[in-house]
């Protein structure tokens, strides 16, 4: 647990640096959040982020990868609906760079 | 997160024990080896005592002034509540069988987690306490005073058991390690010292009844999920019902196959097979949960968990509840369901539809397993079954602790399996059975801040995996455990890389021939099935 300051305000953050309160998301954290994780967001990372940023707004979770890889390839196109193009963007796993930049928590559980 | 070593490394343990006693051996907590501390908005819905923010690797832990007290009461109520407690606290006669069964032992050589040092962390605690001797003759006795460094102790070690009772196996006396594990994690719980990996998901479970927090709409559209997928594979598509009253059957599985990797194959194989036989069952979104992650907190925790199961079957109207493929899951129904929110009298002895069969066995808790419900199928000749479809699959057999050696499972899913592929080898004899290596995260210590004594843990398993892998070309390994299906995935992609991870119904699934099917091309995954892949 911890906090970090972007733009003159303070966010908390869990033991992972993934934001403790979704609520508090806003473009400044995406971003922040982003530059941490050394990732040059495009239209693509957005593309993702923000998809995952309406699913959780619908469903209170991270989607699954395979619920994620579907929506892409239905959004981007079918190239690119596959984890081999979600790795591109996201290096060390979209659950993890993705939801991070998101503002979205990690599921606890049998998972 | 450090970075993880490569297996060849960490598979180097130095069985060498310290120079000194262990009780003068102080517990280092190593990073990689416990887990983040319970989160105080969870402690709070629960009604947990002591919920505040803290972390173990402070040096405050901020307890409350008199927690000693506490603990030391704590501690005297489960010896009078439980006669189990005081009998395993004292016969005891350190013969060491137990010492080198442990996968966490075997993963770590760390002496503390031979079964016994770790029993004795509690019982040098009760003799100084409980017993003339231990009060008299002191560390001579094998007592030793309770002090902060024997509760940060505790805790690192109670964590690092699974609970899964592959000691009790070998013990002469038959002392249960997993319930003097659950009384250590019990009074750690009445100081507010639980990890987030648990109470995360308790909390979510009572909530919003499922350790994921899936909310109706959200259980719901997973499903449906499934269902898009089930019909581009089958050309069929299955039409489950939710919260339906009058159902003949309430279905509960654990909610890792509703939402998590490769869980949801099994999940998809369970609605294949309901649809095919036209069950007369329903989903709940209220009791959306099989598992119980208050079991591996406190019993009061996991009686409320529980409570839902009954209630909702008696809400709907129900006769008997089916249970899916989950480990712990079935410790709880078997052993303490009954006793805790029973008896459920307004149900039925559970009667398969299909056959006949009555499970005599279930008549007292009115629920059984999904594994002997389709036994008792495939042994009527009720289903259509082509195994070749798994043809690509050579597989092993993984025996989920809690379902072996908490109720005997050992025959029912091997039943299935060899109905079902035709490519199956064990692994060896003392690793399965009532002799199986526990996947080395059970008891909800499947966090990833804790990966150091995972893999160390899941090695034994690991191990004998590699073993079929490399003897026989094994590259499957399956298993009725949703923790299993998340941990192993972990694990043996470590340990043994090549081999993947599958529910029993997920191959149950596969070969089942539905009526009205599509010539089927892909299995349950999407991918090719056998002599298909070039169509792909």
């Amino acid at each position: 647990m911890g906090t970090i300051d972007v733009k003159g305000k303070s966010y908390e953050i869990d033991e992972d640096g993934f934001l403790v309160n979704p609520e508090d998301w806003n473009m400044d954290v995406a971003n922040y959040f982003a530059e941490v994780e050394g990732i040059d967001m495009t239209d693509a990372h957005w593309e993702v982020v923000n998809f995952l940023r309406d699913y959780f707004q619908q469903f209170n979770i991270a989607p699954m990868i395979k619920i994620l890889v579907k929506e892409i390839g239905k959004k981007m196109g079918p190239d690119k609906g596959n984890t081999k193009y979600l790795y591109q963007l996201y290096p060390s796993g979209p659950a993890k760079q993705a939801c991070k930049i998101a503002g979205l928590p990690k599921p606890t559980g049998c998972v | 997160m450090a970075k993880q070593p490569k297996p060849e490394e960490l598979a180097k343990v130095d069985y060498t024990p310290p120079m000194t006693a262990w009780m003068d051996t102080p517990a280092v907590l190593k990073p990689g080896n416990f887990c983040n501390a319970a989160k105080e908005k969870s402690l709070q819905l629960l009604d947990m005592p002591n919920p505040r923010t803290w972390s173990a690797k402070d040096d405050d832990w901020k307890l409350p002034d008199n927690w000693k007290e506490i603990v030391l009461e704590g501690l005297r109520e489960r010896l009078d509540k439980y006669r189990s407690l005081r009998v395993f606290m004292d016969i005891c006669v350190r013969c060491g069988a137990c010492a080198d069964k442990c996968h966490f032992f075997i993963g770590t050589g760390d002496p503390k987690n031979m079964p016994v040092l770790r029993a004795e962390l509690l019982r040098s605690i009760y003799r100084k306490e409980f017993t003339t001797a231990g009060k008299i003759l002191g560390r001579f006795a094998g007592a030793r005073e309770m002090s902060l460094d024997v509760l940060k102790e505790w805790w690192y070690y109670f964590f690092q058991c699974t609970e899964c009772r592959r000691c009790s196996v070998f013990c002469p006396y038959g002392i249960d390690q997993a319930e003097i594990t659950m009384v250590g994690r019990e009074l750690l719980n009445l100081l507010g010292l639980n990890i987030d990996w648990i109470m995360g998901p308790a909390s979510a479970c009572y909530h919003k009844g499922n350790h994921l927090g899936l909310e109706p709409h959200t259980f719901k559209s997973s499903i449906e999920f499934f269902l898009d997928d089930i019909e581009e594979i089958t050309g069929i598509r299955p039409e489950p019902t939710f919260n339906r009253k009058g159902a003949e059957i309430l279905f509960v599985t654990p909610s890792g196959d509703v939402f998590a990797d490769p869980g949801t194959y099994t999940c998809m194989g369970y609605l294949l097979l309901f649809h095919e036989l036209g069950l007369d069952y329903t989903w709940s979104t209220y009791a959306s949960e099989g598992g119980n992650f208050g079991f591996f907190t406190s019993m009061d925790v996991a009686q409320k968990l529980n409570y839902k199961i009954y209630a909702e079957a008696k809400r709907l109207g129900v006769k008997w509840i089916l249970g899916g493929e989950c480990g712990h899951m079935w410790r709880v129904l078997n052993q303490y369901m009954d006793t805790w929110n029973g008896p459920a009298d307004f149900l039925e002895v559970p009667t398969s539809p299909i056959t006949g069969t009555r499970f005599d066995a279930a008549k007292s808790t009115k629920m059984i397993h999904i594994a002997e419900f389709t036994a008792d199928l495939m042994r009527h000749g009720k289903l259509k079954l082509d195994p070749s479809r798994n043809d690509n699959k050579i597989l092993t057999w993984h025996d989920s602790c809690n379902t072996a050696r908490g109720m005997g499972f050992f025959e029912e899913p091997r039943y299935v399996l060899k109905k079902v592929v035709n490519n199956f080898y064990e692994m060896p004899e003392n690793t399965i059975r009532e002799k199986t290596f526990c996947c080395g995260s059970g008891s909800g210590l499947n966090a990833s801040e804790n990966m150091d004594i995972r893999l160390k843990g899941g090695l034994p398993r690991a191990n004998a995996v590699k073993y079929v892998n490399e003897k026989f070309g094994v590259n499957f390994v399956g298993n009725i455990c949703a923790i299993d299906r998340a941990a192993l995935t972990t694990s043996i992609d470590y340990w043994a890389p090549g081999v993947r991870v599958t529910g029993l119904h997920e191959l149950v699934g596969n070969a089942l021939v539905m009526e009205g099917e599509k010539k089927r091309t892909s299995d349950l995954r999407g991918e090719p099935l056998p002599g298909c892949e070039a169509e792909e």
